[in-house]
């Protein structure tokens, strides 16, 4: 038996990869605007090098790190993950990246750090979005994980995607992939990884807290008050097949996330 | 000014062409795959967009009509009414075709749960109402209770700009634009400002009269 395990889609022909094309022009980037088609059409305009993280709050090893210093190239993983979008749509996208737990290791988090808070750049003059008079969101974007979450393996900080450096409007140069919960917890383009005590507040939780909770955990049970989460369309797709298929619990990570969340109620916490 | 017979058969279908365009255009993009990898989606955003422009359409026939005197406008509302319902039903059946995929027990308990669709189900039931009674025949038989019934369309502008604002959620910078519209044309038909309208096309008149 061969140390690594192929990969065996449940379904081959709905779990095929779907086409850079679709993954890179079809993107929630609020800070390029609310169209799917927004953010290709204007992330161009962000300049991603140079780039650098803060890490920050309860670690021992904190600090401004530039991104090469972040993700050594030699670490690069390649995965390939399904994501699923709280709007009920799915892709099957391969990302490269590190782990996440990595990095956290590295800052030596003290016994205080129990949560993990991201936030997103914050340059109005570059991402149109955040210029927007009518914008619900308080930027920056903020997102939070759990320790324990932010740690297992399959959650990563992605740079690249198709093999090639990530899109500026798929969150380059540095983004989460968490691929158990809903998209919009894999933040984007990060500029900050504070290590706190409490747990933060997301920023879609912020806008609508009775929508968007903390877990955001893919699960058919627990509807989005505005539609049912028990299916998903798989894109692409056409006019004569929606492609819609089964939400699987976890997104299909229950082998690997399930654990995590023991006895809890996940309809009050989703 | 009186305006030929043949001009004003040529404008109502001018009228057509115009109302079935953005429906062809939208088909095109999706034909030539152009329309992203989701296109029944596509079709429902722009379809539900372009209903409210219809429905907007519809209801400045009035104030263009006191502001110009032209009958080419009272001409064309029927039509007008017709095409916001049609646009409203194929908006509806891109939800259930490409949304639920067909699954007709989902569209029944998704129109009960949730009160976007019901706000948009509501909106479409007086876009029908008003739809089946747009004839002749029914104007007759109706008499007085024709124009009550008619005036469900504010009704159904207010419960369309509710669905739509239900829909977005992050940035209400396009939707306050069509609400701006849809309250602009509201404020037109209150009796001071109505009363105004064709005031205004007089003193139009009478300066082009007196040049200088």
């Amino acid at each position: 038996r061969a140390k690594w395990d192929a990969v065996v889609p449940q379904d081959p022909e709905l779990d095929k990869l779907t086409p850079y094309q679709d993954a890179s022009t079809y993107n929630n980037f609020y800070e390029f605007g609310t169209g799917k088609g927004d953010p290709s059409k204007r992330a161009d305009s962000l300049t991603t090098q140079p780039w650098s993280v803060v890490i920050d709050g309860e670690v021992d090893n904190g600090g401004r790190v530039a991104l090469e210093d972040l993700i050594t190239p030699s670490r690069l993983e390649e995965r390939i993950y399904r994501l699923r979008c709280v709007e009920a749509w799915s892709m099957v996208i391969p990302w490269l990246g590190i782990p996440l737990g990595d990095v956290i290791a590295r800052a030596k988090p003290t016994a205080k750090a129990k949560y993990v808070r991201f936030e997103t750049l914050v340059r109005p003059q570059e991402m149109p979005g955040q210029d927007s008079a009518f914008a619900l969101i308080d930027w920056p974007y903020t997102e939070g994980l759990r320790l324990d979450e932010a740690m297992h393996p399959l959650t990563i900080l992605g740079v690249g995607m198709y093999g090639r450096e990530l899109p500026n409007q798929n969150g380059a140069p540095l983004r989460l992939v968490v691929p158990w919960k809903y998209g919009f917890k894999s933040i984007k383009s990060i500029v900050r990884i504070s290590l706190v005590s409490e747990q933060p507040v997301n920023s879609w939780q912020a806008i609508a807290p009775d929508e968007y909770g903390f877990y955001a955990n893919v699960n058919p049970q627990v509807d989005h008050p505005r539609w049912s989460q028990a299916t998903e369309r798989r894109l692409p797709n056409s006019l004569f097949n929606p492609h819609i298929i089964d939400t699987r619990m976890f997104n299909g990570y229950a082998d690997q996330v399930a654990s995590l969340y023991t006895g809890m109620d996940l309809r009050k916490q989703f | 000014m009186a305006t030929p017979r043949s001009t004003l058969t040529l404008w109502r279908v001018a009228v057509f062409c115009i109302a079935l365009a953005p429906l062809l255009y939208w088909s095109y993009q999706v034909a030539l795959n152009a329309a992203g990898p989701e296109p029944g989606r596509y079709l429902l955003l722009n379809i539900g967009q372009g209903t409210l422009w219809m429905l907007f359409a519809t209801l400045s026939l009035t104030p263009l009509g006191k502001l110009t005197r032209w009958k080419g406008f009272a001409l064309i509302r029927r039509q007008l009414g017709l095409w916001t319902l049609a646009y409203a039903v194929a908006h509806l059946l891109c939800y259930a075709l490409f949304i639920l995929g067909l699954d007709l027990s989902r569209l029944g308990s998704e129109i009960v749960r949730r009160p976007y669709i019901i706000v948009g189900m509501l909106a479409l039931l007086g876009l029908v109402a008003m739809g089946v009674t747009s004839n002749r025949a029914s104007m007759r038989r109706l008499g007085k209770r024709w124009k009550t019934l008619h005036k469900l369309v504010y009704l159904v502008l207010a419960l369309g700009l509710l669905h739509f604002f239900w829909v977005v959620r992050a940035d209400l910078g396009e939707w306050s634009l069509y609400a701006a519209i849809g309250a602009g044309l509201m404020l037109l038909r209150l009796p001071p400002v109505a009363r105004q309208l064709p005031r205004l096309r007089q003193q139009v008149k009478r300066e082009r009269r007196q040049p200088g």
